[in-house]
């Protein structure tokens, strides 16, 4: 992040301002991809009318970066009538898609309304990989013709690429792919729970020797030595700070209206059908909590080696059970990176009842046993 | 000096914080704040106004500033953004497409 760009964001914070909001215009999809976390039948998406009035809302309350995600956007037979509207409002417009239903009259539309970006979800170099995940025959090849049209009309494309056991051998050469094409390619090895709460996709997640490996690629981390370094002990100040941008300056709103503090926190703050949106940002009970948390204030996390530099995910800890908790996903991550088992870890190990109990039966019971 | 006129530059994505325009560049993504007299430039850049005008009816009006000094800066800040394309400048007025909406 540049430092004009922390500067921004921290004046927006102390303005209560939400820069950042991550709008999914449906849940709908034309692929299947293994691991994600949605329900993709429609139950109920706001009208073109209804997410116009939001955006303006939107860009009154300040919101400056939108994210238009899903599900997948081209679905939407709206979605440039929705684009045009909001670039009219002169949001920072970025987009995430798999970019199947991208031809060249669609790439021109998004050059000429200046969208930021296209966030492109490919997994693998190897078309075969890539199809297995999305569960789309074919999905390789038009994802990967859509982004070299997207370039040739000058757009910045970035590959969007989640590690997984299926392609978590595969990162180095799609990295190579991206750079081939001009694209820019970001890795994340976060598996999310399914929103109705289901772990199963977890399942799907990299294994901790093959994360370590990862943390240790200097190609994707920079200095490895001081990346997985422990990190010093947590000062005064590290613990006043609040945990991500969940409800500080960010958040979620779903297709159906609902508002949340992130799209991994699905902690319910209210509905623009109902209420305006800078009221649920300001007023909502549940932003407050979320807002009113530093990480003194976490009582396993607060006393963790890793506390100051740790990913800890509010939402992912939410869905474990309590938003003060630990998100175990994080402490493994911080276990991978640094060899240090987190706070949550150690005290896991000591609750766990020791399962192989050895003792000597006194000859008679051992008589009746047999 | 001829007749200067500015419009904004409708790639760009722009929000106002606390009074001071944030700019985000159509050409590269970087980002440009604008402090509160360049924000009111910036705001009133709608292609038909003269610079001049912009300045009397918008900066001089409501600053102690002398008009001449005042003209100086606004069109050297002007050239400046235009540089960054965040606004486009013409000796000509500027029919706006996809002019965006400030707030």
């Amino acid at each position: 992040m540049s430092h004009l760009l922390q500067e921004v964001v921290a004046k927006a914070q102390k303005l209560n301002v939400p820069l950042n909001v991550h709008l999914d215009l449906t849940y709908r999809c034309n692929e299947r991809c293994v691991h994600c976390y949605l329900d993709h039948d429609d139950h109920g998406e706001m009208t073109t009318a209804e997410i116009k009035r939001l955006l303006e809302e939107m860009a009154d309350a300040g919101v400056f970066i939108l994210t238009l995600s899903g599900g997948e956007i081209f679905v939407r037979k709206d979605l440039f009538e929705i684009l045009e509207h909001a670039r009219k409002l002169m949001f920072c417009v970025k987009l995430k898609t798999n970019a199947v239903l991208i031809r060249e009259r669609e790439a021109k539309r998004l050059k000429q309304l200046a969208v930021e970006s296209v966030q492109i979800s490919i997994y693998s170099h190897r078309p075969e990989v890539h199809d297995a995940i999305t569960l789309l025959p074919g999905s390789f090849k038009r994802s990967l013709d859509a982004i070299r049209l997207l370039k040739c009309h000058g757009l910045k494309v970035i590959i969007g690429n989640v590690l997984m056991t299926q392609n978590m051998e595969d990162y180095p050469s799609l990295r190579a792919l991206a750079a081939e094409m001009g694209a820019e390619c970001t890795i994340d090895p976060t598996i999310t729970p399914m929103m109705n709460g289901d772990r199963a996709p977890l399942s799907l997640g990299v294994p901790s020797d093959a994360l370590r490996q990862v943390f240790r690629d200097g190609s994707l981390v920079g200095n490895v030595e001081e990346f997985c370094a422990i990190p010093a002990k947590a000062g005064e100040d590290d613990l006043e700070a609040t945990p991500c941008s969940a409800g500080h300056t960010a958040c979620y709103v779903s297709p159906y209206g609902d508002v949340f503090p992130c799209v991994q926190f699905p902690l319910p703050t209210g509905n623009v059908r109902r209420q305006r949106f800078v009221d649920i940002w300001r007023h909502s009970d549940q932003m407050k909590e979320v807002r009113s948390i530093r990480l003194k204030d976490l009582p396993t996390c607060s006393h963790c080696t890793h506390v100051a530099n740790c990913t800890r995910c509010p939402g992912l800890a939410f869905m474990e059970g309590n938003m003060r908790g630990p998100s175990t996903q994080d402490c493994e991550k911080s276990f991978a990176r640094t060899g240090a088992p987190s706070a949550n870890m150690l005290a896991k190990r000591r609750a766990a009842p020791n399962l192989v109990q050895i003792r000597m039966l006194p000859a008679a019971m051992a008589q009746v046993s047999a | 000096m001829s007749r200067l006129y500015v419009a904004r530059d409708p790639r760009v994505a722009a929000r106002s914080l606390d009074g001071e325009m944030m700019i985000m560049s159509g050409r590269d993504s970087t980002l440009f704040t604008l402090n509160q007299t360049a924000t009111i430039l910036w705001q009133a850049a709608d292609g038909i106004t003269p610079l001049e005008e912009i300045v009397d009816q918008k900066i001089c009006a409501d600053f102690e500033v002398e008009r001449s000094l005042a003209l100086e800066d606004a069109e050297a800040l002007a050239r400046d953004l235009a540089a960054h394309e965040i606004l486009k400048i013409s000796d000509q007025p500027i029919t706006p497409k996809n002019a965006g909406e400030t707030r």
